[in-house]
């Protein structure tokens, strides 16, 4: 028998080498978590968007570096791959991105662990965002961050399939049932009359003209009779074959479907005018506001912010940034660059003047509602799209059902 | 050399117990910063209330207990629970499909590729092992585009006069599509009323969904290629000499097969259904890229939901509790597997003899 190291030799030299290494780790993850140390002159900030393409990527870059000159900070953008899971790499090493993009339903989230600073009521500009989008950006009373742009849901219209049927501008839907009556009109062999996701994010509309939501001054009404009325109608559409789920026309999106001509009408936001120039070039199609429901105008909202980290050690030059990012005539460029709507009303006319065929997604920014962006909430409208996905046969008081113990659960 | 001596004077072993040690250190620490470490990392995440901030050692972090293993455990939580059954549910329809399919279609096709009157073995085989070396990101997009509703499948099976599902779209269970077909489209009140991890029996009999299907077609394709090549290794190492004897016996073609060859690939089958099982359980990349847990998440599973809830819904503890569990389960799984591949009746110094010495005895 030789000798061998003896066990407890081993086991320390193994503790040892862990310790060693954990002591290095931890020295740098707690770097930056101290929110009042905070840099000193020209600053250097850090930009993580989650764009849509080389023309949004762009036109930020250059609004980040026309602020740079004149603040004579710096400002880099990054285009991330995977935005949530590059912000989550961020804050767990202690280094995030001083300023990004956040959705309004995982805003609280953010919020709820302390990764967001609470800025936006301090910014000069703060009353001239429309009030709903302030109310998607406010979890407990704080408005977290600056609405960056938005858009709302729409009635988009194949102008070719409907002269083709025969229908005039008269024709133009403003109730469920002329909604009904022009999509059965519509519908032929080769093409359904509308076309939509299954997600609560397109349905959604329908429950807000019905008067309805998921939630209501922070109480869960997921399970209201107006939602079912909205449910029902659109099972009403589907069931006469004036109304296929994109899933069923082999499209990823409603706007495939309605860009390959498998639908005469589609309801979809601002990002189809860029999707229909691009991939769609010879659809002829025009924007047109929802139709009323029973309890009148209603559409969605969806819309991002200008986070700035709490970690970040630059917060006073991040919130420079942002005001200049979200001041109107920026706003307005980003517009023309990539297709969206200013956050701020006072360059709602010049947005009319510039895109005369697309007023209808501004006009209706008045009864857009938001995503309800609870903590939890997003977990229980991806449970509820998975059960709308069923919608064709199911029932929606059941569907609805579950939504609202799941949302009772979280509020 | 007597150990006496090397004791007395710490002479040469000695210290070739310290060289020891430090040849084997390089690999010792990156082992410990990039396994032992994060392992035991995701431990203390999984049992705190770490939220995705600065480091999970830090100060403020606080110990919870087992609060996140219950929250995706009791059927109290709610939605994480039931998420949390969907996922297992789904997954335990991949595993128990997937690993005896491609176990036996690998073993098939090695068989096949191995015997010696085949022309262009090399051809067959590499055309066999081929889905193995290509990405499977690649293969997904693939299938994507075969599976969809107007895609190659749902053609091929028009011409046999079958309608074809809109595969990636469809949630409904293959084994309630079947009962349906029967006749059967209620659950029984003793299925529907009674259950496990917030999910009815009912539920758990729905059997993969036709979305999950498709993906378990492919993880057959791709992976039956891989474990070709071990069986192949393994059957030549079967020697001639057996068969042979086997022959001179008067074994048939199957006797030979099931009673000889089997036998001896015992401990390549082991090695095929245990890396089967691990890596059924723990698949991601599919559903990351193909569905995204979609259709009505009939194909999110423990791994993809640990990504979710950690990356997407920064709860990081309930995500590292989700991977913990799914760390006991595929040990559980093999343990019993091992327990039950294990040799009967053969004295434990005889197991898994090499063949020089099959051939020695037979002889």
């Amino acid at each position: 028998m030789t000798t061998r190291a003896p066990r407890p030799a081993a086991i320390a030299l193994a503790t040892a080498t862990v310790l060693a290494m954990s002591a290095c780790g931890g020295g740098g993850f707690d770097e930056g978590s101290d929110p009042t140390d905070q840099a000193s002159g020209p600053a250097e900030l850090t930009i993580l968007i989650g764009s849509s393409g080389p023309a949004e990527t762009d036109a930020v870059t250059a609004a980040a570096q026309a602020w740079s000159e004149e603040s004579g900070n710096t400002a880099t953008v990054t285009a991330a791959q995977d935005l949530p899971q590059q912000l989550s790499q961020g804050f767990a090493a202690g280094s995030p991105p001083d300023v990004f993009y956040v959705s309004s339903d995982t805003v609280a989230s953010y919020a709820e662990n302390g990764s967001l600073e609470p800025y936006a009521g301090d910014l000069s500009n703060v009353d001239d965002f429309y009030p709903n989008l302030r109310e998607a950006f406010t979890v407990d009373d704080q408005f977290y961050c600056a609405p960056k742009d938005f858009s709302t849901l729409s009635l988009i219209i194949n102008t070719d399939s409907w002269a083709t049927a025969g229908l005039t501008d008269e024709d133009i839907p403003t109730s469920w049932d002329e909604l009904s009556a022009v999509a059965e009109q519509l519908t032929t062999p080769d093409q359904v009359g509308l076309t939509t996701s299954t997600e609560y994010q397109r349905l959604g509309a329908f429950m807000a003209q019905a008067g309805g939501g998921l939630v209501t001054d922070g109480t869960a009404t997921a399970d209201s009779s107006e939602n079912v009325e909205a449910l029902e109608y659109v099972q009403s559409v589907v069931e006469v074959g004036a109304w296929s789920f994109a899933a069923d026309l082999d499209s990823g999106w409603a706007g495939e479907a309605f860009g390959n001509a498998r639908a005469a009408m589609t309801i979809e936001g601002n990002w189809m005018i860029g999707a229909m120039s691009a991939d769609y070039p010879d659809i002829n199609y025009q924007v047109v506001p929802l139709p009323e429901g029973p309890a009148g105008a209603g559409t969605l909202t969806f819309t991002n912010c200008w986070g700035i980290a709490a970690q970040s050690d630059n917060i006073e030059a991040a919130k420079d940034l942002v005001e200049f990012l979200t001041s109107s005539e920026q706003q307005l460029e980003f517009a023309s660059a990539f297709g969206v709507m200013p956050s701020v009303e006072s360059a709602a006319d010049q947005w009319r003047a510039d895109n005369p065929d697309f007023v209808a997604f501004l006009d209706q920014a008045d009864v857009a509602v938001a995503v309800p962006n609870q903590v939890g909430v997003s977990d229980v409208v991806a449970d509820l799209n998975a059960q709308l996905e069923g919608l064709s046969s199911g029932d929606p008081q059941a569907i609805l059902d579950s939504a609202q113990s799941n949302l009772e659960a979280i509020l | 050399m007597s150990s006496r001596r090397s004791r007395d004077t710490g002479g040469i072993r000695g210290r070739e117990a310290a060289a020891g040690w430090l040849f084997t250190a390089p690999a010792l620490v990156i082992l410990g910063l990039f396994l032992a470490l994060p392992i035991l990392m995701a431990a203390w995440v999984s049992v705190s209330d770490w939220r995705g901030q600065g480091s999970p050692f830090s100060s403020s972090v606080g110990f919870v207990g087992a609060d996140n293993y219950r929250g995706i455990l009791s059927a109290e939580s709610g939605l994480p629970a039931r998420d949390f059954g969907t996922a297992l549910r789904n997954n335990f329809w991949y595993v128990v499909l997937v690993v005896p399919l491609q176990t036996i279609l690998s073993l098939l096709l090695a068989v096949l590729v191995n015997r010696k009157v085949l022309r262009g073995r090399g051809f067959f085989r590499t055309a066999f092992y081929f889905p193995s070396v290509t990405s499977s990101v690649a293969i997904v997009i693939v299938f994507l585009f075969l599976f969809s509703g107007s895609g190659a499948v749902n053609k091929s099976l028009s011409w046999l006069g079958i309608n074809g599902p809109n595969w990636f779209a469809d949630p409904r269970g293959v084994a309630h599509v079947v009962l349906g077909v029967l006749g059967i489209d209620e659950a029984p009140a003793l299925l529907s009323d009674n259950g496990f991890l917030s999910l009815s029996w009912w539920e758990w009999l729905a059997g993969p969904s036709v979305a999950m299907s498709a993906l378990i077609l492919l993880a057959v394709f791709t992976t039956s290629g891989t474990f070709m090549l071990l069986f192949i290794a393994a059957l030549q190492n079967v020697s001639g000499e057996v068969q042979e004897a086997a022959l001179l016996d008067g074994a048939s073609g199957w006797q030979r097969f099931r009673f000889v060859t089997l036998p001896l690939l015992r401990p390549t089958l082991f090695t095929v259904l245990t890396l089967g099982l691990i890596g059924t359980w723990q698949v991601f990349d599919q559903i990351f890229v193909g569905t995204q847990g979609g259709p009505a998440k009939t194909t999110i599973t423990p791994a993809y939901l640990s990504y979710t809830s950690s990356f997407l819904n920064n709860r990081w503890g309930q995500g590292a509790a989700i991977a913990f569990i799914l760390f006991a389960i595929i040990v559980v799984l093999t343990l019993i597997q091992r327990w039950v591949l294990r040799e009967r009746g053969v004295p434990k110094r005889k197991r898994y003899v090499p063949d020089a010495a099959v051939v020695g005895t037979t002889r």
